[in-house]
């Protein structure tokens, strides 16, 4: 290493601490002039945007500039852009929307985005859905897969007090109206009739409690009924489970799934509008189970 | 006299402490009660025991024992932070992990705060308090003034992190990041810390040198201010003076200004001036060079905290915080970029001419590890405080990386080194356990805060241009869901890190324990008080 010739010597201030000394060195040249043009810069910045308070309001920038006005102007330069289409959506024949590819287009994009935004909480980001929330990807529906009964039901929702159209049906609670025995032959029944591993003697029993009690919702062969909601009982989707423990509790206690209103005539913190609500159902109709 | 004072006021908190358990309107308060009974209970028995027993003569000397508690409360409460922190990392990338047995007291809502809290205020905090009574009686030549008072500091700061902890566990929180502990809590502190600043400001004044050292500045700066935020942020009115809960004075975007002008001078004076001045202190000791500028040390100090106290505005870009206000915010964090590096160019200038030392000397190398993240993030802060950056790194993990390049890296670091340098010192050992341990902890703190930082770089912008990615048509791309399936890979990494991080502070723990309480450990050559 070669060898750099001296510095110049500074001296300590003279002070010791338990030891310590301190070197008299003046400020790095650099670190100054940065100080300073930071504080230049901070300068000419607080008088091109907003940012002294007066004794009423702050000085505004003689740029102009404010946030919210930024944002306004951004959504309407997309609303400005997309005006046509949403005008159109609106306004669409759902069942012919297809027909048109540039707008069906434009329909599953926004929609996707809907969905994203306020229905993926719960029916999954990938629209698979959970316990108690639909898979909306199969062909198993419970109030209708058109795409008409998917944006009545985007619309309406589901067993709530802010629209008046809101699909409603209730299952009652069968813990009332059963005994436990006739309960889990019915369960049984329920099981045998979906394809699952029953008690035989139990399941033949519980078919005549399936008849009476059931089979008015849910048709005598566990078909389901649209027009009550009623899901199907002899396939392998189940909405809740299809366990025992789970079928008991169903069957004991009844459910009461809940879905929002999301039309913004109904939704109390402002929902969709008509062309959103266009939107998601198509987006949800081409998901692989539309009707 | 003094005796029978101290009788009848602990026979009173006692009762009182009774009386509020048996009121109680909640279980945070009911079990804080008891605590505080039992051990207003024990004291009283005690007093009444030693009462009229001769005393001794004055001590003289330094003040060292409540520092070796300090030592030791630093290093446990240290151990227990990393740990909850590490546990909670994971919970992020496994939610399993958020037991259903622990539901209500070890879901990670509540062990969050329990962790933020238990690094900064348990484990910073007592390392400030320690540092700053060793410190202060080195460089003033002086015992620590008042007395007692320090173990009151020492004693009455931990009581105030274990009635903190605990009640988060139990749900009293008044949801103020960093300011969670409710209104009783807050009282305790304000008296534990005006006390902190008798003792402290006490020392200074009868100290012996002519001038006060840097390193004091730094801290008078932290305590006084310290307690001016303390007491303004957490002004709330209880419901019931039997209960945690508490209404707080200011609402909306004013309570949301008042919180985060307090959560970022927290930033500010508890873990950049308090540290600074632990830097300016064993930086030079460890190095035995002379500070390298004074004129720096007093332009970057009287400009540090002038400024510092006005960028909090910054932590609330694009609310409902008036523009100018945030402009103001982001005008004084770019500004303070220099005055927060002068700390760091007088800690590596000092260490120029001892270069050397960092191959020899692992207490150095942590020494510089820690400026260097002290210098990285007081960069990465004022620019993301700008603006158009903030707009997409708030929200994202960019900022929990931030936080932790600095926490881990700078107070954590230095934290150590000061541990490591005071501990041989202060129970009279020749030299510590083993270097090489130290060097250990060196390399896996190191990998830790790197795994750290860089995983929630990757994840933080990440999911910032996530969420603002829209298609050609202006509609939005993913959904939340979508950035947290994305963020798993780099969530284990993080919880990697923390984890090679805690190893490190454990082997800390071995070492340190080794040098005080080890046998064979030769003694170091007694040294008069100067």
């Amino acid at each position: 290493m070669s060898k750099k010739p001296e510095k110049k010597e500074v001296g300590t201030t003279g002070h010791v601490w338990d030891g310590i000394e301190e070197l008299n060195n003046p400020l790095p040249r650099w670190w100054v002039w940065i100080f300073y043009a930071t504080i230049v810069w901070g300068i000419w910045y607080s008088i091109a945007y907003p940012a002294w308070p007066l004794l009423k309001g702050a000085t505004e920038g003689y740029l102009g500039y404010s946030t919210r006005a930024e944002v306004a102007a951004d959504i309407a330069a997309v609303d400005a852009k997309n005006a046509d289409l949403v005008g159109k959506l609106e306004a669409a024949d759902l069942t012919a929307l297809s027909g048109d590819a540039e707008l069906y287009q434009f329909a599953i994009n926004g929609g996707r985005a809907v969905f994203a935004a306020n229905c993926s909480q719960c029916h999954g980001s990938g629209a698979a859905g959970a316990k108690g929330y639909p898979n909306l990807l199969d062909n198993d529906w419970l109030w209708g897969g058109s795409i008409e009964d998917i944006a009545f039901s985007v619309t309406n929702g589901i067993r709530n007090e802010h629209s008046p159209d809101a699909r409603w049906t209730e299952m009652p609670a069968f813990g009332e109206i059963l005994s436990k025995e006739e309960i889990a032959a019915v369960v049984e029944h329920v099981r045998a009739i979906s394809g699952q591993e029953a008690d035989a003697a139990l399941a033949a029993a519980g078919e005549t409690v399936y008849l009476d009690n059931c089979a008015a919702c849910h048709g005598d062969a566990g078909e389901g009924l649209r027009d009550m909601g009623a899901p199907t009982l002899n396939d392998a989707i189940w909405l809740y489970g299809g366990d025992v423990a789970t079928l008991t509790e169903t069957v004991t206690n009844a459910r009461f799934g809940v879905m929002p209103a999301w039309s913004e005539a109904y939704h109390p913190a402002g929902g969709l509008s008509a062309a959103e609500i266009n939107a998601v159902a198509a987006y949800v109709h081409q998901l692989g189970g539309g009707e | 006299m003094w005796d029978w004072i101290k009788i009848v006021a602990l026979g009173l908190i006692t009762l009182f402490a009774a009386l509020a358990a048996n009121w109680a309107r909640d279980l945070a308060y009911q079990v804080h009660a008891l605590i505080v009974m039992a051990i207003s209970a024990g004291l009283f028995i005690w007093t009444v025991r030693t009462a009229g027993d001769p005393k001794g003569p004055a001590p003289t000397g330094y003040m060292d024992g409540v520092i070796r508690y300090g030592v030791v409360a630093t290093a446990f409460w240290g151990l227990a932070g990393f740990l909850v922190g590490t546990f909670i990392a994971f919970q992020l990338a496994f939610p399993a992990l958020n037991f259903e047995f622990l539901q209500g007291y070890g879901n990670f809502g509540r062990l969050r705060p329990l962790h933020t809290s238990a690094v900064i205020f348990a484990f910073g905090g007592n390392a400030l308090i320690a540092t700053s009574f060793y410190i202060v009686q080195r460089t003033s030549a002086a015992r620590l003034w008042g007395g007692n008072l320090a173990w009151f500091v020492f004693w009455g700061y931990n009581l105030f992190i274990v009635l903190a902890a605990t009640g988060y566990l139990m749900g009293a929180t008044q949801s103020k990041e960093y300011a969670e502990p409710e209104w009783y809590v807050d009282i305790w502190l304000t008296i534990v810390w005006v006390a902190y600043l008798l003792v402290f400001l006490g020392t200074i004044i009868k100290r012996k040198e002519p001038h006060i050292y840097v390193a004091n500045w730094f801290f008078l700066s932290f305590i006084v201010t310290v307690a001016m935020l303390h007491v303004v942020n957490n002004l709330s009115l209880p419901v019931s003076i039997f209960g945690s809960r508490s209404v707080q004075l200011f609402a909306g975007v004013q309570d949301a200004m008042t919180q985060w002008w307090y959560g970022h001078n927290a930033v500010g004076f508890f873990l950049t001036a308090g540290f600074l001045g632990m830097m300016y202190y064993f930086v030079p000791k460890q190095a035995g060079k002379p500070v390298f500028s004074y004129k720096l040390s007093i332009i970057h100090f009287w400009a540090l905290i002038f400024l510092y106290i006005w960028a909090g505005p910054h932590h609330l870009h694009y609310t409902a915080l008036p523009d100018w206000a945030s402009t103001l915010g982001m005008v004084f964090s770019v500004i303070l970029w220099m005055p927060s590096w002068g700390g760091m160019i007088n800690g590596l200038m000092t260490l120029s001419g001892a270069w050397d030392k960092i191959r020899t000397d692992p207490i150095i190398r942590m020494m510089v590890i820690s400026l260097g993240f002290y210098g990285m993030s007081t960069f990465e802060g004022p620019m993301m405080s700008i603006r158009a950056v903030n707009s997409l790194s708030h929200y994202t993990d960019w900022t929990i990386g931030h936080v932790h390049s600095g926490a881990l890296g700078w107070n954590g670091m230095i934290t150590f080194a000061a541990l490591y340098f005071m501990t041989p010192k202060l129970w009279n050992r020749a030299s510590l356990y083993s270097l090489r341990l130290v060097n250990w902890h060196f390399w896996l703190a190191t990998i830790g805060i790197i795994l750290y930082a860089a995983s929630m770089w990757v994840t933080g912008i990440m999911e910032g241009l996530m969420w603002r990615e829209v298609d050609a048509q202006g509609f939005l791309v993913n959904s939340f869901a979508d950035t947290v399936a994305a963020k798993f890979p780099m969530y284990v990494v993080r919880g990697l890190g923390g984890t090679l991080y805690l190893t490190g502070a454990i082997i800390m723990c071995y070492n340190l324990w080794m040098t005080a309480f080890g046998k064979n450990q030769p003694a170091a050559v007694a040294t008069p008080a100067e």
